[in-house]
């Protein structure tokens, strides 16, 4: 049974966290790439920014969540994520409208995303140091274990892996919503399938425009808050899940928010199953059978697991060029 | 002002700066920054035909980087007498074959289909067996990678000269960008940035982790040079002969970029770029031609890379920063006018001066500052400031991408198109 609880404890329920962040970061650029139709590399730089504003929110009022019975980074989340989709707006307004109105191809905008990434990079950097920092200041992490009858082992989850579930969940839902039942995210929709058509029918882009970016900063910095409760905040936190972020995006079907669903679990749990010790499982079968087993049957070790996301990314390509849910063309 | 008047000021402005930091900083220094400079511009070389030429979007320069470093010092590097007077050469030989196996078992299943079996059964059974064999080759190769970092260190290097490995960096650069532009370049520049971010990456990360191979974060000094190095001919004259070679390398490359983009060749590359639909309908090859200078463009960064990296005579996998030193570069090209491989030069230089000279200027702005802080308000400075400092310069990386590509998309010194009549 320790065999069992091994593979939920390092695989399912890892796999179910690292997923749901993908998820949520990827949900932010497949409506970007969607709407604006380009891949936008600053995503990951906003999470990070997001998630130390949550940290300088934490450190002015850190008696809030107490109060409350909730971490006070998780209690401070939504006002930080609503000021990252304001700076989200301004970013817009600053860097990428000014490109957008003189029609420049869509490659430039991702340039101009990477010089947004490296600037939000630099502000990190100078205000905050290299340092990781934890985001429970005056709180303490409570972890939850399960224990079966028969194993010696138990099953772990901690509090900030529950949030996550539930704010996933929810988000997922509200969204949703969002976009089937009420007029901006039909138009919102609309918008990404045929930009030409939606102006015409009298859809006001700009607006569009906008409520992409508050949903994109407010979930970005939702998915950076989230990671780095339940590890710890670092300023490179982004450029380590930018790759699996796109990846995500991409396997899922670039401009569908369920497919950034769908292709940020799939990447969570591949690289999850793929650095998981399939010595384990296979033990018992090993004693009785009498199999010689390595030590370590991981198929790929712990430190290549960058690679993963993107060996998904070109098997997807190669595949089925649009993703899994058939997003667009590009 | 015409072009090739403001061209000339802004290489007039140029050599003022670079007589300034002369006067400043003496010879030894200048010279290794104009030498660095050079190799930068190598590089830049290689992305201006990519982006510029041919609008392709390669985020993944430092992975050719790190795979022309490497292959200057697999070759390059002396002989280690401790792993080949062992017979773990014939161990990792007995693990190569096994792989060579492997992989020609695989590429044989992918070609069932050519004998009348579904392609499916052929696709299904070589993932299969790849999955297999390269679980059989993983096992069998730990083993023999952690007797050779226990007993030799590392396998050492070929001991042969240290251009030839140049030129197979540059070759395995341009072999490792033909896979990648075969899969990726019928998609969207998007794609292919991110495709490239993620193998370099890879690369990185073997490069990093594989210790019997390379020495990881141990790194590996001091890599020969093809030049007389320090010790026989003092500082100046070595780094002076380092830099000479360079820039021969240079006016060979530019010249034969130069006849290149004036060559039909060149013509059809810029109509693929600026209206891919009408080319294609013209008959062109899209996607020949953008593998072809994609392939080139990356046979340049391994070269202009183990350039670099022999220069600095260490190889280190982890000193290879994607976002930095990738975009570093970008912002040379760009700054400078993609397209135009003397704008492409001018940018590397003053790009290069300006990123290194920021360090010394900025700890000097910070001591200024600090010493102001502390005398009107009595502010003590964190102690890391100066290390925040200096992270905080891709912040002007940043900056100055935004600023171009707004206000000088075209670059300081534009690509000049000509009408014909």
């Amino acid at each position: 049974m320790n065999e069992l609880i091994f593979f939920i404890n390092f695989v399912l329920i890892s796999g179910a966290v690292i997923g749901s962040i993908y998820a949520i970061g990827a949900i932010g650029v497949t409506l970007i790439f969607g709407i604006l139709r380009f891949a936008h590399f600053a995503h990951a730089d906003m999470m990070t920014m997001g998630t130390f504003l949550v940290l300088i929110l934490t450190a002015l009022f850190p008696a809030v969540g107490p109060a409350i019975g909730l971490p006070t980074a998780f209690v401070m989340m939504p006002v930080a994520m609503a000021a990252t989709a304001v700076i989200a707006i301004g970013l817009d307004k600053a860097f990428y409208k000014p490109l957008r109105e003189n029609n420049v191809k869509p490659v430039v905008m991702v340039m101009a995303s990477v010089g947004v990434t490296l600037m939000l990079q630099g502000v990190i950097r100078f205000f905050a140091g290299t340092g990781s920092q934890s985001l429970y200041i005056d709180d303490r992490k409570s972890i939850f274990s399960f224990g079966l009858t028969e194993a010696s082992e138990k099953i772990v989850i901690t509090e900030p892996q529950i949030l996550l579930f539930v704010f996933t969940i929810l988000a997922v839902v509200a969204l949703h919503v969002f976009l089937n039942r009420t007029r901006l995210g039909k138009a919102m929709r609309a918008m990404s399938d045929n930009p030409d058509l939606a102006r015409v029918s009298g859809i006001n882009t700009n607006t569009v425009v906008g409520v992409t970016w508050v949903i994109a900063g407010a979930l970005a910095c939702a998915a950076g808050t989230l990671l780095s409760l339940d590890v710890t905040l670092k300023p490179d936190l982004s450029f380590m899940i930018l790759l699996p972020i796109f990846a995500a995006a991409i396997v899922g079907g670039v401009g569908h928010p369920y497919g950034a669903l769908v292709g940020g679990f799939v990447v969570g749990f591949a690289e999850t199953l793929a650095v998981f010790n399939w010595s384990i499982l296979l033990r018992p079968l090993a004693t009785t059978f009498g199999w010689e087993l390595p030590a370590n049957l991981a198929f790929v070790p712990t430190e290549y697991k960058i690679t993963i996301p993107f060996f998904i990314l070109v098997a997807i390509l190669v595949w089925r060029p649009t993703g899994i849910l058939k997003g667009k063309v590009l | 002002m015409n072009q090739s008047e403001k061209t000339l000021y802004l290489f007039g402005g140029l050599a003022l700066l670079f007589a300034l930091v002369f006067a400043f900083m003496g010879a030894p220094f200048s010279i290794r920054l104009l030498a660095e400079a050079a190799c930068y511009a190598i590089l830049a070389l290689g992305l201006t035909i990519q982006w510029g030429y041919a609008g392709l979007f390669n985020a993944g320069i430092m992975g050719f980087v790190a795979l022309g470093g490497y292959m200057s010092v697999l070759l390059g590097f002396p002989i280690n007498d401790d792993f080949w007077s062992t017979d773990l050469p014939g161990q990792l030989g007995g693990v190569i074959l096994k792989a060579v196996l492997v992989i020609a078992v695989v590429v044989g299943l992918t070609q069932l289909k050519r004998f009348g079996a579904p392609k499916k059964l052929g696709a299904w059974l070589g993932i299969i067996v790849g999955l297999l064999g390269y679980l059989w080759i993983k096992v069998s190769l730990d083993p023999v990678a952690s007797a050779i970092e226990s007993q030799a260190g590392f396998i050492g290097g070929l001991g042969l000269p240290v251009w030839l490995g140049w030129l197979v960096g540059g070759a395995l650069a341009g072999a490792v960008a033909y896979f990648i532009g075969h899969i990726c370049l019928g998609l969207r520049s998007d794609y292919l940035a991110i495709a490239t971010l993620g193998i370099a990456e890879i690369i990185k990360a073997f490069l990093k982790n594989a210790d019997w191979l390379t020495r990881g974060t141990l790194t590996v000094s001091p890599i020969p040079w093809p030049v007389p190095g320090p010790a026989d001919i003092g500082f100046i004259g070595a780094r002076a002969a380092y830099l000479s070679l360079t820039a021969v390398i240079i006016a060979g490359l530019f010249f034969l970029l130069h006849r290149a983009y004036n060559a039909p060749w060149g013509r059809t590359m810029r109509s693929i770029r600026d209206n891919e639909l009408s080319s294609a309908a013209m008959g062109k090859d899209v996607n020949g031609r953008r593998l072809e200078v994609f392939v080139l463009g990356s046979v340049l960064m391994g070269i202009g890379g183990a350039a670099l990296i022999t220069f600095n005579g260490i190889f280190d996998p982890s000193g290879f920063l994607p976002l930095n030193h990738t975009f570093l570069i970008w912002v040379m090209v760009i700054l400078g006018g993609p397209g135009n491989n003397l704008g492409t030069l001018f940018g590397a230089v003053f790009v290069y001066v300006v990123w290194t000279m920021s360090e010394p200027v900025a700890l000097l702005l910070l001591d200024i500052v600090r010493h102001l802080g502390d005398a009107w308000f009595g502010w003590q400075a964190p102690s890391d400031l100066d290390s925040r400092a200096l992270q905080a310069r891709v912040f002007v990386i940043g900056l100055i991408i935004s600023l171009v590509l707004r206000y000088a998309p075209k670059g300081l010194i534009p690509e000049q198109v000509k009408h014909h009549s």
